[in-house]
């Protein structure tokens, strides 16, 4: 018995903004799928089941959102699975939906994520207080911070590294009409000079927050020969979990990523990802993640991240791209940027991905994590269908 | 649709529901069930290739809940895992369908809620449009009064055979010593109009746990699996305005898709939270009167929010692994007045 090759012939994004006052949740959402079955040129009819999701329902007051998006998404009649895996949301969710495709329970599915962050505030979404718990201290970037510290003290990388992803993918998002910063008089003194929050990250290092949402439309082998584009062709997918304190922890270089990254590169026939792979959407809602997550996803050696991005090879025009298209660090509508890690990796293996697409780009790894750099969701995607 | 791999519930196990469970966290209230579900098939947590669990934040009253209830699965070295923000009977069928894929034999699957600490009668009115109905704050019981009665201005029932629905369920809940409420019930004074005290469920707390394998792993770990022949699962429009609240299409799409009606079932497990709710359901499932409809006790007789879908699934295997079924079916629900609904088909090999 083998699994259903599961192709992307559709996908759909919103234009992220800090508030779309102008639609309703549903609103928003509604728009990311059109922008997908049009790409895809399939109509609601086409669509079997609806996979959504997003991060907690606190940030926007709504608990369990699929039951009011239903008639929104087209899904009256179909089954609609809402999936909550923290940060690393967007990334499962389409790999729940993959599943759906893999395990021939339906044909063609849709899988959309979200956030409208400008319906609530997520500061206080995370900061409702629990007796005999650690508060997650200032919001994500005081829990973030100190492990950021350990790993410039671990591997001696100086301080200027996180300034330079910060600056490289604000200039990427000035390339991709979706993305939610447009700073079009970014210098590197100008990320530098920016004020510091949770010492080492500064306010340029920092995601915005945003309202977004992504979608696509996953398909089988026969949908993806109907096609009216080039399909991205799922090559891997995986998921990994541990716990989000213990004294075995590494907070620096998870081993639930690791892991979650083998399992991908086993699937995909990758044997060496620094050659193998062509490009990375990664998670990086704080600059410096860009190198560690270089090293944690098998790029560099341990304590060698940060010479990929000083030596600019995770620029655009680099020899390993990194967050084409401005990344977290540009836009993120929580729920939706793990979803849109994938879906930028599958527009640039489609050719589709416009002026931040990377020549020749054949396998492209999107990544996302979330909680206490404990959930991690993964998929490399290709130009070509899967051999096996 | 036949499934293309055979896939079985091979343990199943629950707390104790109760009204109140002050004196423990949801990790400490999961936890025994964890432990009796890999017990019972002889599993340890590394033995497992997939997990998955059904919850919701709002019940916790904080964000990202789940996360405590990973820490004690015990999820190192690194487990493969996710989370539906829904009952536990729809992580259930994202297991399901992982085992499918292949990439996976086994799975263990959650669920837990503890209603105590606020009023869930309030907190379920947040399930509701944002803009347009949450901020009237329609509350559950208000809503399934509407569907209620609907049915009675339809014709379907009257206000005597709903109180012979709360009575034999709590009857059948005296065998069931999980169950929260065991006795008699008194039908009481309308909560609201043409609802009564006993044709609504005790609020209470509750975990469940199952586990699934796939093919001959389901043999060896089990002596007769339950195995699932078809899971299917509907959503309807979320508006009451739009529904004809005397009928449930979506439970019917979701039973004829699971091969329900293909042959007769001997049990079903209903989840019904609202007397008036299993008419509904009755209705739409076409089940004879000699099928055994909720010998547990039902949701009428233990109603942990996110959990009492799971919690048919396993009473329905749990039935099978006994022997006391050949065929049962099992369904839940989510959402103002059975907006959404799950129904998996349920079998044990020949005796």
């Amino acid at each position: 018995m083998s699994k259903e090759p599961v192709a992307v012939v559709g996908v759909g994004q919103t234009k992220h903004v800090a508030a779309r006052r102008d639609v309703s949740i549903a609103g928003l959402v509604r728009e990311a799928a059109r922008r997908a079955l049009a790409d895809a040129e399939l109509t609601w009819a086409d669509i079997d089941a609806v996979v959504i999701g997003k991060a907690p329902d606190f940030f926007e007051g709504v608990m369990m959102p699929e039951l009011y998006l239903a008639d929104a998404l087209g899904a009256v009649g179909k089954p609609m699975l809402r999936v909550h895996t923290a940060g690393s949301v967007g990334g499962s969710t389409a790999l729940v939906a993959t599943n759906l495709v893999a395990g021939r329970v339906h044909g063609t599915v849709l899988t959309l994520a979200y956030e409208k962050q400008s319906e609530s505030n997520a500061m206080w979404g995370l900061s409702l207080p629990i007796p005999f718990q650690q508060p997650l201290l200032a919001g994500a970037g005081g829990f973030f911070a100190p492990h950021v510290r350990a790993y410039m003290r671990r591997t001696g990388a100086p301080d200027t590294v996180g300034s330079l992803v910060a600056y490289k993918d604000r200039r990427n998002a000035l390339k991709n009409p979706y993305a939610h910063l447009h700073e079009h008089d970014i210098t590197l003194e100008k990320v530098q000079a920016s004020p510091m929050l949770w010492d080492p990250i500064r306010y340029s290092e920092t995601c915005p927050s945003s309202d977004g949402a992504c979608a696509m439309i996953l398909t089988d082998r026969a949908g993806a020969a109907r096609s009216p584009r080039p399909p991205a062709w799922l090559h891997g997918g995986a998921m990994r979990s541990e716990p989000t304190l213990f004294a075995g922890k590494d907070c620096v270089s998870p081993r639930a990523g690791k892991d979650c990254a083998a399992d991908v590169y086993r699937q995909a026939g990758i044997a060496d990802p620094r050659r193998d792979i062509d490009a990375v959407e990664m998670y990086v809602p704080f600059s410096w993640y860009e190198p560690m997550w270089l090293e944690n996803l098998g790029f560099a050696d341990e304590g060698e991240g940060w010479k990929l991005t000083e030596s600019g090879v995770t620029e655009l025009d680099g020899d390993l791209p990194v967050n084409m298209s401005g990344g977290v660090l540009s836009t993120n509508p929580i729920g939706a940027s793990g979803m849109i890690r994938f879906a930028e990796a599958a527009l640039q293996v489609r050719g589709q991905a416009g002026e931040h697409q990377v020549e020749g780009a054949r396998r492209v790894l999107g990544h996302a994590y979330g909680g206490g750099s404990q959930f991690f969701s993964m998929w490399l995607v290709g130009a070509e269908p899967p051999s096996s | 649709m036949r499934p293309i791999r055979d896939v079985a519930v091979i343990a199943f196990g629950q707390t104790d529901h109760r009204r109140t469970s002050d004196d423990l966290s949801e990790v400490e209230m999961l936890m025994p069930v964890l432990h009796e579900v890999l017990d019972r098939t002889g599993l340890k947590t590394s033995d497992i290739d997939f997990t998955c669990s059904g919850s919701t934040d709002y019940l916790a009253g904080r964000a990202f809940s789940f996360t405590m209830a990973l820490d004690g699965v015990g999820a190192w070295p690194p487990i493969s895992e996710s989370h539906v923000e829904m009952d536990g009977a729809w992580a259930l069928y994202e297991a399901w369908t992982k085992l499918l894929t292949g990439d996976a034999d086994t799975a263990l699957v959650y669920a837990y809620g503890k209603s105590s600490p606020g009023s869930v009668r309030d907190v379920l009115t947040r399930q509701l449009d944002p803009y347009y109905v949450a901020p009237l704050w329609p509350d559950s019981v208000a809503l399934a009064a509407l569907q209620a009665r609907a049915l009675i201005d339809a014709g379907d029932t009257d206000e005597p055979a709903l109180a012979g629905v709360a009575s034999r369920s709590r009857a059948s809940a005296a065998a069931n010593s999980h169950a929260q409420l065991r006795s008699p019930v008194d039908q009481g004074d309308y909560v609201v109009r043409p609802l009564r005290t006993g044709d609504c469920p005790p609020v209470g707390d509750g975990a469940a746990a199952v586990i699934l394998a796939a093919g001959e792993r389901a043999r060896e770990l089990c002596e007769r699996p339950a195995w699932i022949r078809g899971i299917d699962h509907r959503i309807e429009a979320h508006s009451l305005g739009v529904r004809d609240l005397t009928d449930s299409p979506s439970t019917r799409l979701a039973a004829e898709r699971a091969g329900a009606f293909d042959r007769p079932v001997d049990t079903a497990e209903l989840h019904a939270p609202f007397t008036s709710q299993e008419v509904v359901l009755r209705k739409a499932l076409r089940l004879a009167d000699d099928v055994d409809v909720n010998p547990s006790g039902g949701a009428l007789a233990a109603n942990p929010v996110m959990v009492a879908g799971l919690v048919r699934i396993g009473e329905a295997a749990a039935r099978i692994h006994r022997g006391t079924s050949d065929r049962a079916l099992a369904h839940a629900t989510s959402g103002p007045c059975l907006q959404q609904n799950l129904v998996a088909v349920l079998e044990g090999d020949p005796r």
